[in-house]
C-alpha cells in the first residue's frame, strides 16, 4: 500500500518549559526535539502494515523549518522509503492553514492511507489530520487504538469517553492515531545508514493566509506545595475533617 | 450583534455535561459580541426534540433539532454537513462545540468546510476589537496559550469543565433542522462497546478516585472501585503504567497520553506521581494522595497527603467516607 504518515516535530515533553522574552514562543534553549509520541505511533504503524503485506511504500511529511528534516531522516531511519519537506518559517496555530498545505500536497498523491497523530504534544490541538481529511474528501477515523487493513477496508477501533467504538471505512482514508496501536522501533545502525541514502525532497508550504496566532503564552500557576497530613489509618480523621471543613467536597 | 451556534452533544439519547457547559459559552460570546442569541443544535434518533427544554433552561435562545435514522448514534459526517451548512447560510459569530471525542473529531471537520479558523479546548474566551480571544492550555497544560482569531465565524472547542453551566429565565423555542447529506464517504459503525455502567464519565465526574501500580495487584482495584462507591459520584481512572500491565482498559488512563482531567477533588491511590501522569491531572481542585513512600513526587502537588499502605489506608477511608455521607455533613 501506499501510506502517507504526516509527523510533527516537538519538544521533550518531560521537559521543564521557560517562556521565550518575545512572550509569544516558549524557549527553546537546551530543549532535545524529537518526533511527537503520537506521529511517532502513526509511523509505526505505516511501516507494520506494509511490512505485513510485503511491498508497497512509507512516505513522511513534515512542515516547518529546516530543522524538520532530522525527523523525516529518523523515520526514514525507521524504515520509511522517502520524505517530504514542506517548507515554513515556523508552524503557525493555524491548523486550518497547515491542513491546506498537507492537502494541496498529498491530493494527487495516489495514497491508499494517510496517517496523523491524533494531536500534537506540544499545541495540543488535534486539527491538522482531521481538517486535512475534510479537504481531501476523504474519510476520517479520529483517536484510533488499533488498526487493520485490508482489500481496500479498513477496520479500527475508537476511544471515546468511558467506551469505545469499532467502524469500518473504505480506502483511500485518513486515520489519525492515538497510543496502543503499535511502539515505535529505535532505528538501527543499518537503518540509519541507510537513511541517509534515502530521498528527501524540500519545498515551501503553500501555507495561504493564518488566521490564528499566539498572542502570549504564560506559565500556569504553580499549586501551592503539597503537605502530608499523616501516616496510616491514624490519620483518616483529620483527611475526612479537612474534605469536609476545608475544602468542601464531603 | 452576533448569534453563535452551539452543537449540543448527546450520548445514548441523553444530553452530555458537556453541552450545557458549550451553552455557557456560547452565552458568553454572544454577550461579548454585543448580545445575540444562541442557537444550540441537538441531533439524534427521532424524540431527542424532547431534550430541548433542557437547552433552553439553561441558556439556547433557539433549539434547532435534527431529529431521524441518520443521526442515530454519533453520525460525524451527517452532522458536519448540516452543522457547517447552518453555520454558513445564517451568518453566525462562531460555532462552539465540546472538546469531548465527539467535538475534537467533529470542530475540524466544520472549520474546514467553513474554511473557518478554529481552536480547541479553550478554557475562557473574550472578544477584542474584532477578534476572537481564547485561552488555550496547550504542551500538555504546562504552557498557557493566548491565540487570537481573526475571521468570521469562528469555530471553538471548550474543555470540559472550564465554563460552568448556567440557568436561565428566558424560555427559548425550537425549531426543526433538516438533514444535508454527506459529501464524503462514511465511516460506519459497527459496534460500541460501553465501558464500566453506572459509573460517571471520567470528563464529568465531580470526583475521581485513580489507581496506580502501588495497589500491587489487579484484584486490590477492588478498593479504589470501593472507595468510589463510597463517594456515590465518583469515577475511577489510573496510570499509564496500570493500563499498559492491563490491569484496567485503556480509556481510564489519565495522563499526558490518555484523559487530562480536573475534578473538584482527585483521590490518588499507589500513584508515585510521574510527569506524565501529574500532567494530566495536576489542574483537579483538591488532590489527595496515599502512598507508602513519603518521597513520592505525588506529595508535592497533594493539598492532603497520607503516608502508609494503601491497603490498609484506603478501606479504612471508604468506611470513613461512608459514615461522613450518611452522618450527613
Amino acid at each position: 500500500m501506499k501510506i502517507a504518515v504526516c509527523i510533527k516535530r516537538t519538544p521533550d515533553s518531560e521537559s521543564r518549559f521557560r517562556i521565550a522574552a518575545s512572550g509569544a514562543t516558549i524557549d527553546e534553549t537546551g530543549l532535545k526535539y524529537d518526533i511527537d509520541d503520537f506521529a511517532g505511533y502513526a509511523v509505526e504503524a505505516a511501516l507494520q502494515i506494509n511490512e505485513k503485506s510485503g511491498g508497497g511504500e512509507t512516505v513522511i511529511f513534515a512542515l516547518g523549518p529546516d530543522t524538520v528534516q532530522e525527523s523525516l531522516r529518523k523515520a526514514m531511519s525507521m524504515g520509511a522509503d522517502r520524505a517530504v519537506h514542506l517548507k515554513a518559517d515556523a508552524v503557525p496555530a493555524d491548523g486550518i492553514a497547515i491542513a491546506k498545505a498537507l492537502a494541496a500536497e498529498l491530493g494527487g498523491g495516489g495514497f491508499d492511507l494517510i496517517l496523523f497523530g491524533k494531536h500534537s504534544f506540544d499545541s495540543s490541538s488535534g486539527i491538522v489530520g482531521t481538517a486535512t481529511a475534510e479537504l481531501l474528501g476523504l474519510p476520517c477515523v479520529t483517536s484510533v487504538s488499533a488498526l487493520h487493513v485490508a482489500g481496500g477496508t479498513g477496520t479500527a477501533r475508537r476511544e471515546l469517553e468511558g467506551a469505545a467504538e469499532l467502524v469500518s471505512f473504505a480506502l483511500p482514508a485518513v486515520v489519525t492515531i492515538d497510543e496502543g496501536v503499535a511502539r515505535p522501533r529505535y532505528p538501527s545502525l543499518k537503518g540509519i545508514m541507510a537513511a541517509k541514502k534515502k530521498p528527501l525532497v524540500s519545498r515551501p508550504a503553500q501555507l495561504g493566509p493564518v488566521r490564528v496566532t499566539v498572542q502570549k503564552m504564560e506559565l500556569p500557576p504553580e499549586r501551592p506545595a503539597g503537605r502530608i497530613i499523616g501516616e496510616g489509618v491514624a490519620a483518616i480523621p483529620e483527611l475526612v475533617r479537612l474534605l469536609q471543613t476545608e475544602a468542601k467536597v464531603l | 450583534m452576533a448569534n453563535v451556534l452551539v452543537f449540543a452533544e448527546t450520548r445514548n439519547g441523553e444530553l452530555r455535561k458537556i453541552a450545557l457547559e458549550a451553552v455557557t459559552a456560547a452565552r458568553q460570546l454572544a454577550d461579548a459580541s454585543g448580545g445575540g442569541e444562541v442557537h444550540a443544535i441537538i441531533a439524534g434518533a427521532v424524540g431527542i426534540g424532547d431534550k430541548s427544554s433542557q437547552l433552553a433552561a439553561h441558556g439556547a435562545d433557539v433549539v434547532l433539532v435534527a431529529e431521524g435514522a441518520e443521526f442515530t448514534g454519533y453520525a460525524r459526517e451527517s452532522l458536519g454537513a448540516t452543522i457547517a451548512d447552518r453555520a454558513r447560510s445564517d451568518g453566525y459569530r462562531a460555532v462552539i462545540l465540546g472538546f469531548s471525542a465527539q467535538g475534537r473529531d467533529l470542530g475540524p471537520r466544520i472549520a474546514a468546510r467553513l474554511d473557518a479558523p478554529i481552536a480547541s479546548d479553550i478554557t475562557a474566551l473574550a472578544v477584542d476589537g474584532g477578534n476572537v480571544v481564547v485561552t488555550h492550555p496547550g504542551y500538555a497544560n504546562k504552557v498557557i496559550m493566548t491565540l487570537v482569531l481573526t475571521g468570521t465565524p469562528v469555530v471553538l472547542s471548550v474543555r470540559p469543565g472550564a465554563f460552568t453551566a448556567a440557568g436561565s429565565q428566558k424560555a427559548g423555542r425550537a425549531e426543526s433542522l433538516p438533514a444535508v447529506a454527506a459529501t464524503t464517504a462514511t465511516v460506519t459503525v459497527t459496534e460500541v462497546k460501553e465501558g464500566a455502567k453506572g459509573r460517571p464519565d471520567l470528563g464529568d465526574a465531580p470526583v475521581i478516585i485513580s489507581g496506580g501500580r502501588g495497589l500491587k495487584a489487579a484484584e486490590n482495584f477492588k478498593l479504589v472501585e470501593d472507595l468510589a462507591d463510597a463517594f456515590g459520584n465518583a469515577a475511577v481512572g489510573a496510570t499509564r503504567a496500570v493500563t499498559d500491565d492491563g490491569w484496567r482498559p485503556h480509556s481510564d488512563q489519565i495522563g499526558q497520553t490518555g484523559r487530562l482531567v480536573s475534578p473538584q477533588l482527585y483521590v490518588a491511590v499507589g500513584i508515585s506521581g510521574a510527569i506524565q501522569h501529574l500532567a494530566g491531572m495536576r489542574t483537579s481542585r483538591t488532590i489527595v494522595a496515599i502512598n507508602k513512600d513519603k518521597e513520592a513526587p505525588i506529595f508535592k502537588v497533594a493539598d492532603y497527603g497520607i503516608v502508609g499502605d494503601v491497603l490498609e489506608v484506603v478501606p479504612a477511608l471508604t468506611a470513613a467516607v461512608r459514615e461522613a455521607r450518611k452522618s450527613g455533613h
